[in-house]
Order: C-alpha cells, then sequence, then structure tokens
C-alpha cells in the first residue's frame, strides 16, 4: 500500500518498536496518531516526528481499556483523516520475572489478554467497519514467536499472542474481498525495554536494533498488498518479491 | 397520548436484525410490517445505500461559569475552519430532566469563560441574536490535545426518555469513522455487517458519506425552530459514482437517514442538479414543496408528526399516506426515537417508473436460463464476473424482472446466500463495480 498521505494509528508507540515504527512511517510521509499510556514519552515521540518535518499526533490511552477505544478511534479519524493502516503495537509482558503459569494470578492473564488480544480486537471493530466501507485498509498486529512456540515462562504472553495470531487469521477469512487485509508479523528479538524485562541477562549486542526492524516492516506495508491477507511474517526473513 | 406518537425505545437493542421495518410506499400508500433482517427483499441489485460514516463524539459537557452558575454546553457543529463551534447552552441538571423542562442557562456574552471539566475551558465568542442559548465558543487547546480532552469530559447527547446514561459505543455505527455527529446517525444504528453483507451479494451497491448531523432538540420553541442548523459535510469521488451508476442504470438512491438526504440534495442543489465530491455546508431544509433531486428513498426512524424530520419525510410521501403509517405503527406497538424502529420509504425503480427507459436486454424472455445466469453472476460478482455475460443489461433486465420490490416477482431473480450460516466469505467489494 501507499504510505505517503496514509492516515495511520500505532498503539505502543512511546517507546521500542512502536515508536520506531512510527517515526520511519512518519519519514515516509504518513500521517501518524500513536498511542501510548504514558504521555511524556508520547509527547517526546511526536515531537521528534514534527521536528523533523513529519506529521504526527499523540493520544495518551491505555489500549486495554475499553472506556478508551471509540476516543482513539475518533480522534485519531479525525485528526489524520479515516484511518488506513492501524497497527497493533502495543503488548504487555505480565508480571516480571516471568513466572510459571501455575504461579501466575488468573488476574494477571486477564490483564494480559486484555492489552494483547481484547484491546486490538475492540480497535479494529471500531476502525474496520470503516475500512471496509471505503474498500480499502490494513490492519497490523505484531506478534512474537513466543505465540508459536511453547517457551516456559512465557505462558501469558505466549498465549495472547497465539490467539492474536488467529485473530488476524480470521479476521482476513471473514473480511475477504472487502478491500481490508490483515498481516501478522513477528518482529524478531529486538534490544528493547521488553526484553530487557523479560530476559534481562540477554547479551543486548546480537539483539536487533528497533529502527532496522522498523525499516523492514515499512518495506512489508509498502508491499502488502502482494501479499495474501491473514499471512504470519517474519520480519527477519522477509524480502521483497522482485 | 398524542395520536400518531409511537412509544419511545428506551435503550439500545441488543439484536439489530431483530429490529422491526415499517415498509411505507409512497405511489400506492401499502404498509408492510417486517423485520430488519428483511430489508434485503425490499432494496434491488443495482440500488445503491447510502450512508452516513460520521461517528458521534461525546458533545454534551457540564460547564460552570466563572461566577459558579452551571451550564450543560451541547456542541452542535465545528465551524468550517475547525477552530470555532457552535453550542447549545442548557440550564443546570441533565439528561434526566425533559429538555423542556430544564432552567434556563446563565445568559452569557463575548469572553465569557466556561470551565468543561479538569482544566479544559472554552471562552464565548458571542451569543446568537436569535436566542441567547446558542453560541459560538473557542477552546483553550486544539488537534490532540482537544480531542482527549473532550473524550475525557464529554458525554453521549442523549434525552429523557433512555432508561439510563449512554456509553459511547452506544451511539456508533458499524461503520463510523470521523466523529463529526454530535448526536448519532440513528438511522444507521440497525444496520450491521450480517445485513450489509447480505445487501452487497443481492447487488446492491454501499456508498458512504460524512454528515455533521446536528442536535435534534434543546426544548427551546425559538431555537428548535431553526434545527438542523446548516450543517457540514463531505462527499467522495466513490460515492459520486456509485450514485451515478445507479441513476444511469435504474437503480434507486436510498439515504439511510435524514442527514444523507440533506448531503446529497444540498450538493445537489449548488451544482445544478448533480452531485459533486466536495466537502461543504448545507442549509437545506426539506419538507413537502420540495422536489427531490437525488434521493429515490429514505430508510429511517419512526418520527413525530410536527417534527422537521417529519417534515422531510413529506418529500418522499404523502401526508396523508406517513400520518397513515404513523398511525399504524403506534397502534401495532413500534418504538420510537434514535433507538427504535425502522421505516423504508422507498417506491419502485426508476426503471419500473418509466424515468429510465428499459434497457435493450429487459425485454428478453426470461427464460429459466436467464434466471439461471443471473443467479450465477450475482453469485460470481463476490469474486469475479463470468466474462461472458453482458453484466450491466442482465442486472437490469432483473430489476424489469422483478425481485420484490421490483415488480412483486418475489425473491426467485436474487438467489439467496445463506447469510445466517455465519460463512462470511465473499462479501464483494464496498461499490459494486
Amino acid at each position: 500500500m501507499k504510505i505517503r498521505g496514509t492516515g495511520t494509528l500505532i498503539t505502543g508507540g512511546s517507546r521500542g518498536l512502536g515508536a520506531a515504527l512510527a517515526k520511519e512511517l512518519a519519514r515516509r510521509g504518513a500521517r501518524v496518531v500513536v498511542v501510548a499510556r504514558g504521555a511524556d514519552e508520547l509527547d517526546a515521540v511526536v515531537g521528534e516526528i514534527r521536528d523533523v518535518g513529519g506529521q504526527a499526533h499523540g493520544l495518551a490511552a491505555d489500549v486495554g481499556d475499553k472506556q478508551a477505544i471509540y476516543s482513539i478511534a475518533g480522534a485519531a479519524a479525525d485528526l489524520v483523516g479515516p484511518i488506513d493502516l492501524l497497527v497493533h503495537n502495543a503488548s504487555s509482558l505480565g508480571p516480571t520475572p516471568l513466572p510459571l503459569l501455575l504461579d501466575t494470578a488468573c488476574e494477571d492473564l486477564e490483564a494480559v489478554l486484555a492489552v494483547n488480544l481484547i484491546g486490538p480486537f475492540r480497535l479494529t471493530k471500531a476502525v474496520a467497519g470503516s475500512m471496509a466501507l471505503r474498500g480499502r485498509g490494513l490492519v497490523l498486529h505484531i506478534t512474537s514467536d513466543a505465540g508459536a512456540v511453547a517457551y516456559p515462562r512465557w505462558g501469558a504472553y505466549g498465549i495472547s499472542k497465539a490467539a492474536l495470531d488467529h485473530l488476524g487469521r480470521i479476521w482476513a477469512e471473514e473480511l475477504q474481498d472487502t478491500g481490508v487485509r490483515f498481516l501478522t508479523i513477528d518482529p524478531g528479538e529486538m534490544d528493547t525495554a521488553m526484553h530487557a524485562a523479560a530476559m534481562p541477562d540477554a547479551d543486548r549486542s546480537v539483539l536487533a536494533r528497533p529502527a532496522r526492524v522498523a525499516a523492514r516492516i515499512a518495506g512489508i506495508i509498502a508491499s502488502a498488498d502482494a501479499i495474501a491477507s491473514g499471512s504470519r511474517i517474519e520480519a527477519s526473513s522477509w524480502r521483497k518479491a522482485s | 397520548m398524542e395520536e400518531g406518537v409511537v412509544t419511545p425505545a428506551t435503550w439500545p437493542r441488543d439484536e439489530p436484525l431483530a429490529g422491526r421495518l415499517l415498509f411505507l410506499d409512497p405511489q400506492s400508500g401499502e404498509i408492510q410490517d417486517l423485520r430488519m433482517r428483511e430489508l434485503p427483499r425490499l432494496l434491488c441489485s443495482g440500488d445503491v445505500l447510502v450512508v452516513n460514516d460520521a461517528a458521534t463524539l461525546p458533545a454534551s459537557l457540564q460547564a460552570t461559569t466563572s461566577t459558579g452558575e452551571h451550564v450543560e454546553v451541547r456542541l452542535a457543529g465545528r465551524g468550517p475552519n475547525g477552530g470555532e463551534w457552535t453550542a447549545a447552552l442548557l440550564g443546570r441538571g441533565d439528561w434526566r430532566t425533559r429538555t423542556e423542562e430544564r432552567s434556563a442557562p446563565p445568559r452569557l456574552t463575548a469572553s465569557d469563560l466556561l470551565h468543561l471539566g479538569g482544566d479544559l475551558t472554552a471562552t464565548v465568542r458571542r451569543a446568537w441574536s436569535v436566542s441567547p442559548r446558542l453560541v459560538d465558543l473557542t477552546f483553550d487547546r486544539e488537534g490532540d490535545a482537544l480531542w482527549q480532552a473532550l473524550y475525557r469530559h464529554g458525554r453521549p447527547v442523549q434525552y429523557s426518555h433512555l432508561k439510563g446514561p449512554l456509553a459511547l459505543w452506544h451511539v456508533q455505527t458499524v461503520y463510523g469513522a470521523r466523529p463529526w455527529a454530535v448526536e448519532s446517525p440513528s438511522a444507521g444504528l440497525p444496520l450491521n455487517w450480517e445485513l450489509l453483507g447480505a445487501l452487497r451479494r443481492e447487488g446492491v451497491a454501499l456508498a458512504s458519506l460524512t454528515h455533521a448531523a446536528g442536535l435534534s432538540s434543546i426544548g427551546d420553541s425559538i431555537v428548535d425552530a431553526l434545527l438542523p442548523l446548516p450543517e457540514r459535510f463531505e462527499i467522495p469521488e466513490t460515492t459520486v459514482d456509485a450514485v451515478e451508476r445507479a441513476r444511469r442504470e435504474g437503480g434507486r438512491v436510498i439515504a439511510v437517514g435524514t442527514s444523507v438526504v440533506r448531503a446529497l440534495e444540498g450538493s445537489a442543489g449548488a451544482h445544478g442538479g448533480r452531485i459533486r465530491a466536495e466537502a461543504a455546508v448545507t442549509d437545506l431544509r426539506i419538507n413537502a414543496q420540495y422536489s427531490l433531486r437525488i434521493v429515490d428513498g429514505l430508510l429511517t426512524g419512526l418520527h413525530e408528526p410536527g417534527s422537521s424530520h417529519f417534515s422531510l419525510l413529506t418529500a418522499f410521501a404523502p401526508e396523508e399516506a406517513l400520518l397513515a403509517a404513523t398511525r399504524h405503527a403506534e397502534a401495532t406497538g413500534y418504538l420510537g426515537h434514535e433507538f427504535g424502529d425502522a421505516m423504508l420509504i422507498v417506491g419502485e425503480t426508476r426503471t419500473a417508473r418509466g424515468i429510465i427507459p428499459q434497457p435493450e436486454l429487459a425485454a428478453r424472455r426470461t427464460s429459466r436460463e436467464d434466471v439461471d445466469g443471473l443467479g450465477r453472476l450475482l453469485e460470481g460478482s463476490q469474486r469475479r464476473r463470468e466474462p461472458d455475460v453482458p453484466a450491466e443489461p442482465l442486472r437490469s433486465s432483473a430489476r424489469s424482472m422483478g425481485c420484490g420490490q421490483c415488480r412483486g416477482g418475489g425473491n426467485l431473480r436474487h438467489p439467496k446466500p445463506d447469510w445466517r450460516s455465519g460463512r462470511a466469505r465473499g462479501i464483494p467489494r464496498p461499490i459494486a463495480v
């Protein structure tokens, strides 16, 4: 899809991959609305984008809060025009150090699902209807290999990402032929605050930089029309078809 | 109870397709009692359904003046440059009190400050000369900061016939985008994707525009007589194409809600009878004397005789027929107001009415082969057209053969995909191509 001029909504955009993706898409001309819980970090990202001539707006909100959904969708649509690109990047790891499932509080699992699964479902519901009416739109789920591989201690997070992957496939199936497309992207291991919280002893020097991954994801978005809706893509192995 | 006033629905319906649908044929005055899920029976392949895709903003703000007086600010619309808003003022209290019984608001003048919750403030720029209950104001912030504050402190505008406070999701359609409406474009509330998908599979095109639907009443006779105020709208190119295609080929233009009628007819009125892709403002008022240029039919709620909405309906059907339909609705327990039942007012297709000459192929013998061929075509249109079938004339012939509404021919020519099965594959593209 064409990125320049596209009304774009990115959740979890105040740091890590979300912030890098917001900057990368804005650099390529997208009109970006960034959502995150922390207003200060959010303002910093929006400021950075504007300083280099990009278009960005910030909405401080929690996608796990159902009261926030229509305010995010409505405000974003007014600020940058109808949303044609929705990136579900916000994600919660749950308590750290990561507990065994038998030690995981049910409420902690619910809280992770609220941000990683129910929130994206609600926000897509609020945005994809207008996409279907207009006949175009791309919804991106940022997932993790923890959704595909059963890593011990990654229970709550892994469960949420596995469900998110399947959510993307079912959306894609139901909205086939409406012009609304769904892609699930596994960015791979990156040097982010979330990674540090999950694996504090990891060797950071071997981890990918979020900016590099964001550039790859922007490339996937630009080529999205040629990728089957509902696909799950590993950013590290993606090559643009020539 | 006043004659012809239907009982208000007091809460949003859980199951939209179970809502009732009163069909009124404006030419014959015929009335049918149906359910929303039966809407596809009343529309024909080639018709275009135009919806208002404005989302609804939480336009009611509880405010205090600098002298500590309480006032409810109901945003009525945003000015063309975006920075200035028009608002209606109501005295102390909230939606639980009938608007007619609310106390008068404090009298505000230019430069008065309103505190709207948190640290959000607005400054009155001017009071309207016709009524001090209408003011223009500017907020102390703009852009993302303003939207966050409005969504934090605002509540949906609602009235005393409802049984509880509304949440924001109660007033959204399933396709809303930009929050331009201060009251929900409620004719679209009974539409869900199950139904929209079924309509598309029938060959009904869907198109959208954005219209800043305003306040319906504030309980003050002077202000209410001014409603609807001028409202901004935006019509995209794709909708112009879809409407023109329908008109050219004998399909009907069906507006979902009075706001869509205002936008389409407002645009046509400004451009010699043809709509344009544009962002504009309309102050058009539609009544029995108004001759519709674009819109052939209207899906709407049940409106009280005497209201401005009812007056708009008289452009679609004779007043006697509308009053008879309203009496029928009242006698048979239809529900009114924004969460109530629906009414469809639409006559025969333009082809059937002789407005558009029937295409050549319409005269083709309606053999079993034709019917099957059309069935394949309509099914195939979800994925691809049969290359050897001349698509447009066959679609037109479907209308002349009839699809229940077009010629009383039942559903024979519109093979019904099993949309109840839950298989949602193959919803056709939004605009029929």
